[in-house]
């Protein structure tokens, strides 16, 4: 346990003692901001169309909920599949270049601490991310109506989601020493979790059921509604697991004869 | 201690290590000489755990290094050939990561950073970032870095690469001072080196031993140079 945290604090503090940290959460929150901004404008231009109108029932039908923070979690979704596979794609390849990677596993250190270690160096950094996109709900909450609950489910199904991701994003940097390599291998990896689903409304019978259950879509969508089902939790926990497990025999395949 | 015995060690058809043996006692610097390309890198990785071997045995202080990787990791101190740095951190920060990694206390750490700060000459730059440093400097930090838990066993991949003539002798003065409690072995393809450090010579050509022997023995009707010559070149007709 020691060992995890040693490894993770000089994870983190490698992000934030160089500007890679800043500039990540930087363009994320820059860019969730504008898309922020355009759904809230367009939510009020619609509610001044409805209302000149005077169709108060047509009016009570919009809410912040439906109309903006959905929207906005399903765009950050979007942004994550781009950011942290940046987050992710230094954890190894950096320490195979330094030569670092030798001084890890040469000392009394455990594969499972190494993995764990960087991943949670990386999820601070996510959740981080997340917490501050809160900003947003939180200018609602203070100037509007949301669904609060709702809301909080939403947010906390986009941390899941980053979670996951940077599971996968760990996994594929331990195959590489190459940075561009990692990134655009988790790249490829996000992108086909998010779309797969598409594929899941053509396909018929078993193979279709079986495609709409991996896409990530689905999952995070139903957690965003608010609805926080156990067969989605399981879904999200089988990915980060999974992961950090291959993640483990990944770096312990070096060792093997 | 350490023994290797019958060592080899292949990259798909590549063979880099062949049937390698030799032993290094406590209190002993064994020169670990070769030309550039014989498997020294590889040898000095298999023994520290970093690679595993295609056969044969590796003993650390009596535990075997794949059997019993942990304890064996535990008594070595290592530095590999280019010093293992994170470039974003100063020295000091890095050499108490190094030490939590090794598993000294929170007691042990200062008296130990201040120990090896003073005995690798890093007093002038401990607030400074490690990619800043000079290659002599990191490679300092690389020897201090393998020496804060009191190794038992110190391997060094050519410690001496990228220093300059006072450095070296500085550096060679240090090791040889080190050797007389531990076990160290040092690479190098440099021969002067040998001589002003070591007691015990293994010269490896093409990934198999052709001389394990004290250097007082081996140097008592001729030089060093000429040893190593006729070694390699033996090697060579017996490879062709």
């Amino acid at each position: 346990m020691r060992n995890t945290l040693t490894i993770a604090g000089r994870e983190l503090r490698s992000y934030f003692s160089s500007p890679v940290a800043y500039v990540l959460l930087a363009v994320f929150l820059a860019l969730a901001g504008y898309f922020f901004y355009a759904l809230l404008i367009a939510f009020n231009q619609t509610l001044t169309i409805y209302s000149m109108m005077r169709n108060p029932e047509v009016l009570e039908r919009f809410n912040l909920n439906e109309m903006v923070i959905r929207p906005l979690l399903g765009n950050m979704a979007v942004l994550l599949i781009f950011i942290v596979p940046a987050i992710t794609m230094r954890l190894f390849p950096e320490e195979k270049r330094a030569g670092t990677y030798e001084l890890l596993l040469t000392s009394p250190v455990r594969v499972g601490e190494i993995v764990l270690g960087k991943f949670l160096g990386g999820l601070v950094l996510v959740l981080v991310m997340v917490l501050l996109s809160g900003f947003f709900g939180l200018l609602l909450v203070v100037y509007g109506n949301p669904e609060v609950p709702m809301m909080i489910a939403g947010y906390a199904g986009l941390a899941l989601l980053a979670v996951a991701f940077l599971a996968i994003g760990t996994l594929i940097s331990s195959f590489t020493d190459n940075v561009v390599i990692a990134y655009v291998g988790t790249l490829f990896a996000l992108l086909v979790l998010y779309t797969i689903g598409w594929l899941g409304e053509s396909l018929q019978g078993r193979w279709g059921d079986l495609v709409s259950y991996l896409s990530v879509t689905e999952h995070f969508q139903e957690i965003a509604k608010g609805v926080i089902d156990t067969k989605n939790l399981v879904y999200f926990a089988t990915l980060i697991v999974v992961s950090l497990f291959l993640t483990h025999r990944s770096v312990e395949s070096v060792r093997w004869r | 201690m350490i023994e290797v015995r019958n060592l080899s060690k292949r990259y798909g058809d590549l063979s880099a290590v062949q049937d390698v043996s030799f032993t290094a006692r406590p209190g002993e610097v064994l020169g670990f000489l070769g030309p550039n390309g014989a498997g020294k890198t590889t040898t000095i990785r298999i023994i520290t755990g970093f690679l595993p071997a295609t056969s044969g045995t590796v003993k650390v202080c009596g535990y075997d290094v794949f059997e019993q990787s942990a304890e064996v990791r535990r008594r070595i101190g290592y530095l590999p050939e280019n010093p293992p740095l994170y470039n974003e951190m100063t020295v000091i920060p890095y050499l108490r990561f190094v030490a939590k990694l090794r598993g000294l206390s929170r007691g042990e750490m200062d008296a130990a950073i201040d120990r090896v700060v003073q005995a690798c000459g890093l007093g002038t730059v401990t607030s400074r970032l490690l990619g800043h440093l000079s290659k002599g400097f990191r490679q300092r930090v690389g020897l201090a870095q393998a020496l804060i838990h009191e190794p038992e066993v110190l391997i060094l991949d050519e410690p001496t690469n990228g220093l300059d003539p006072g450095q070296i002798r500085e550096m060679l003065a240090f090791i040889r001072s080190l050797g007389t409690q531990r076990t160290v072995v040092l690479s190098t393809h440099i021969l002067s080196q040998v001589l002003s450090a070591c007691q015990k010579v293994v010269i490896i050509n093409e990934g198999r031993v052709v001389v394990e022997e004290l250097l007082e023995r081996l140097t008592q009707d001729r030089s060093l140079e000429d040893v190593y010559t006729q070694a390699i070149s033996q090697g060579a007709e017996a490879a062709a």
